[in-house]
């Protein structure tokens, strides 16, 4: 039975008037008594004919490795993002069920990802392995990164600041202004510009 | 109206042609007429744009299905308002709204350009002129708007269901304004380096422009998450596909111009590479075009498969060599004045922070091409999506949110032990009392306890800044704290603007961060059933399936599904979502069916409703329930960083120096309050 919104001490105007049209939708739709048949809609066919969800659907072992497998219908999404977004795909669904046929075998995450691999080639993993070639993808950045970052520490470090100021007087360099001073800096200049 | 249409993009492209020829050419110089001539062009083109826009609009609200452009995006039952949009909907119409809005673009920096830099306008019209006149180019020889039919069907395709959103109507137009506004500060640039006014000039000249384009692509890419969200129905706002890439690596590199141009106009240094920097960004605006519409790597975006994409490249390949020897000709003139004196200076910061972002520009280039790379060397594509991005960026982003803190913190040239210490130790304090707040909390995942404490710090060094600047004035003025922070706002817009930014962006990555604790959840329900879903919060959502009501609407046949939600036994009322079964005028269903998601929203988390299907054909519902915690703070992130830059563009306050900047030899000081 569906949750009496009335019931329950306290009913503000505000949760009233948020509960008639759900009281309304149960009684008009499908009357009080019965909560376990389904009505045949109007136009079916204007939605998408889904299976009922399973255990599986909502397994996090089985949506982990599904997020970390690509769809191969060609929408460019890990089966889990595909199979509950795009519900015209007709692939997702079927690798979902392959992933699940794989774990009830006994296979642990690696197992399902290497049959995959075997099956759909490289390319069906969401990243690539890293290794081989691959280690180029994912340290290129970094190592990039670092490598001009410390060419840049060193040459600041090594760097003599005297000799690279061109015509600069040979002060040591002030400090950062607080805005304090700098309001009292501004404010007399003003006054010896009145 | 096409063959007038069709006739202005002919003229405007000869026109253009004209004006990019006689621009490089540089035979105006002496020749007033010529000069004047060249203006005229920009206008002219200009002219010939709106009159093709004109006769396109005609086509869409008039259905002539004759055109081809018209029957493939539009049906005679498509509400008007996207009709009107449809103008954008696809490549041919897209590439002509670009042809506009540059022409437009052109014909404003010609018309409001200051006289103090006319000697770079006829090669600002020149450039200008040459990109117009590429884009015409595409349009006439292989993507013409106005192309015709043998036949004239009854009534068009329509348009992509995904693509009748309000985000359709506003998310493309700004990303393209961002695009293209970016020709306007190349331009420049391009004109500094063939005329040799290397001072800094030019980038006077193009302060607004960069900071308008800025602006258009941060609008663009926010509105693209926000319509990714409500309308694709997955629950997140960004996948790293291709697409959007694309649109982030211009932002990037050009965040990182509106930084180191800093130093180059108080320090006369790093010259070469704000320039390289310009270059790099309109380059990047035309590799995300050629990426979108070439093919060469699938994107869930719909512009794929064309030859308009090798145009593109060919475009792309011609203008890196033509701007990148022009700047190695320059590259002695373009000396810096001063070097750098010390590693703990805000010069250093602003470099390193420039070394971040550019880095993250480059890592996501790296992995968008990287399945070519990989075809190429390996023979296998590999793919390359979210779990890369996030294994290569999210490190990098956390280094930059730092430097997003320490870069404002540190004094030019080179601080000391005592600046150091009297600037530091609030906003480390604040993010340390953030980090051990989340840890008492019971916190442990590692990225997001260190970006929110970050947030935290980062925070803390804003508020400290406006802290100090209003109590000066408070002090000083005897101004109230309120009048005071209005008033250091309005005098330096330009730094306060910034500091709104960085507001904006310490929001975003904190809601970024939320999205690790996102909760999913499908469910069948039959009417009268429920389910119950756990918040991250540790609060359940106790969710009922109603029934299924199917009704028409507009151009669409709507099967809604109901659900009453309430939270810890507490009502929160009703929600819907969608299936939509789009029809043309015949009746006759167009497209599969597409998903309208039901949100709700509180500023801790939204509550996501999908419904996925019905069990063979009955109420019977398949339901997705998703919780995302932080997303509207992504909103609100993004109108904030939207709101500082305008508030950094906004006319008036202390602006920047005119004149050309003097050798720095001793301490500037920033008079707050007074132009120089």
């Amino acid at each position: 039975m569906p949750p009496n919104p009335l019931s329950g001490g306290g009913l503000g105007r505000r949760s009233f008037l948020a509960a008639v049209p759900g009281l309304l939708g149960v009684v008009l739709r499908q009357g009080p008594q019965d909560t376990t048949t389904a009505g045949r809609l109007y136009n079916p066919n204007a939605v998408q004919s889904r299976a009922r969800v399973t255990a599986y659907d909502n397994d996090e072992y089985i949506k982990g490795i599904e997020k970390r497998l690509k769809c191969t219908c060609g929408c460019n999404l890990d089966i889990y993002t595909c199979r509950t977004t795009d519900f015209t795909c007709q692939s997702s669904p079927a690798l979902h069920r392959q992933i699940v046929a794989l774990h009830d075998e006994g296979k642990d995450a690696d197992a399902i990802l290497a049959e995959f691999v075997q099956e759909y080639g490289e390319q069906a993993l969401m990243a690539p392995p890293p290794e081989g070639f691959n280690l180029a993808g994912y340290l290129v950045p970094g190592v990039a990164v670092l490598a001009v970052g410390t060419l840049l520490a060193i040459r600041l470090l090594r760097h003599r600041p005297d000799a690279a100021v061109v015509g600069a007087p040979d002060v040591p360099p002030p400090e950062s202004a607080s805005p304090e001073e700098l309001e009292r800096l501004e404010r007399a200049l003003r006054e010896s510009g009145s | 109206m096409t063959l007038l249409g069709e006739v202005a993009l002919w003229a405007g492209w000869l026109i253009a042609l004209w004006g990019a020829i006689v621009g490089f050419s540089g035979k105006w110089r002496g020749r007033p007429e010529l000069r004047a001539s060249l203006t005229g062009a920009v206008y002219a083109v200009l002219l010939c744009m709106l009159t093709a826009a004109v006769a396109l609009w005609y086509g869409l609200v008039t259905h002539d299905f004759n055109i081809e452009y018209v029957a493939a995006y539009t049906s005679r039952n498509l509400p008007d308002y996207f009709v009107f949009t449809a103008f954008w909907a696809g490549q041919k119409g897209s590439l002509l709204f670009w042809a506009i809005v540059l022409s437009t673009f052109a014909a404003l920096a010609q018309f409001l350009t200051s006289s103090r830099y006319r000697g770079l306008l006829p090669y600002v019209a020149g450039v200008t002129s040459a990109v117009t006149a590429f884009f015409l180019t595409v349009m006439l020889f292989a993507a013409n708007p106005f192309g015709r039919l043998a036949f004239t069907p009854a009534d068009g395709n329509g348009l992509n269901p995904q693509l009748q959103n309000f985000g359709m109507i506003v998310h493309p137009p700004m990303l393209y304004l961002g695009y293209i506004s970016i020709t306007i500060p190349f331009a420049f640039a391009m004109a500094a380096l063939l005329s040799g006014r290397l001072d800094t000039g030019w980038i006077h000249a193009i302060r607004k422009w960069t900071l308008l384009s800025w602006v258009f692509l941060s609008t663009g890419i926010v509105l693209g998450m926000w319509w990714a969200y409500v309308e694709l129905g997955w629950g997140g706002y960004w996948a790293w596909d291709p697409v959007e890439n694309a649109s982030f690596l211009p932002w990037l590199t050009m965040t990182a111009f509106l930084h180191s141009v800093m130093i180059q106009e108080k320090r006369g240094m790093l010259k070469r590479w704000n320039l390289g920097l310009i270059v790099g960004t309109f380059l990047l605006s035309i590799f995300g075009t050629f990426i979108t519409r070439s093919g060469v790597i699938s994107s869930v975006h719909s512009f794929t498969q064309s030859s308009v994409g090798y145009y593109f490249l060919a475009f792309l390949v011609l203008a890196a060599v033509a701007s990148f020897t022009l700047l190695y000709v320059r590259w002695d003139a373009l000396r810096p004045e001063v070097q750098l004196e010390s590693m703990v200076s805000r010069e250093a910061a602003f470099l390193f922070n420039n070394l971040i972002l550019v880095g993250i520009a480059f890592s996501i280039l790296w992995g968008t091409l990287f399945p070519i790379l990989s075809e190429a060397v390996q023979g296998t594509k590999v793919t390359v999506g979210p779990p890369f991005f996030n294994r290569v960026n999210i490190p990098l982003g956390i280094l930059l949110l730092a430097l997003t803190g320490i870069g404002p913190l540190i004094a030019w040239r080179k601080a000391s032990t005592a600046n150091l210490r009297r600037q530091f130790i609030a906003p480390l304090t604040a993010g340390g009392v953030v980090i051990l707040g989340l840890l008492a909390a019971g916190m442990r995942d590692g990225y997001p306890l260190v970006a929110i404490g970050l947030a935290g710090f980062v925070l803390g060094t804003i508020v400290q800044e406006f802290y100090r600047g209003s109590r000066a004035r408070h002090r000083i003025h005897g101004e109230s704290y309120l009048v005071a922070i209005g008033r250091l706002i309005g005098r330096n817009r330009r730094r306060y603007g910034g500091y709104v930014v960085h507001v904006g962006i310490l929001v975003l990555f904190v809601a970024f961060a939320g999205m690790a604790f996102k909760v999913d959840h499908e469910a069948t329900l039959l009417p009268g059933e429920s389910v119950d879903v756990k918040s991250p919060y540790g609060h359940t959502y106790h969710l009922t399936h109603l029934g299924i009501s199917q009704f028409q609407q507009l151009n669409r046949f709507v099967s809604q599904a109901t659900v009453q939600v309430s939270r810890d036994g507490v009502p929160l009322g009703i929600m819907t979502s969608e299936k939509r079964q789009h029809q043309n005028s015949l009746g006759a269903a167009e497209f599969q069916p597409s998903t309208e998601v039901g949100i709700r929203t509180t500023p801790r988390e939204d509550l996501y409703i999908v419904y996925a299907g019905s069990v063979a054909g009955t109420e019977e519902a398949v339901y997705r329930f998703t919780i995302n915690p932080l997303v509207v703070w992504v909103w609100i992130g993004g109108m904030i960083v939207v709101m500082g830059g305008l508030l950094t563009m906004w006319p008036g306050g202390t602006g920047t120096t005119t004149k050309p900047r003097p050798v720095q030899a001793g301490y500037e000081a920033e008079l707050v309050g007074h132009a120089s």
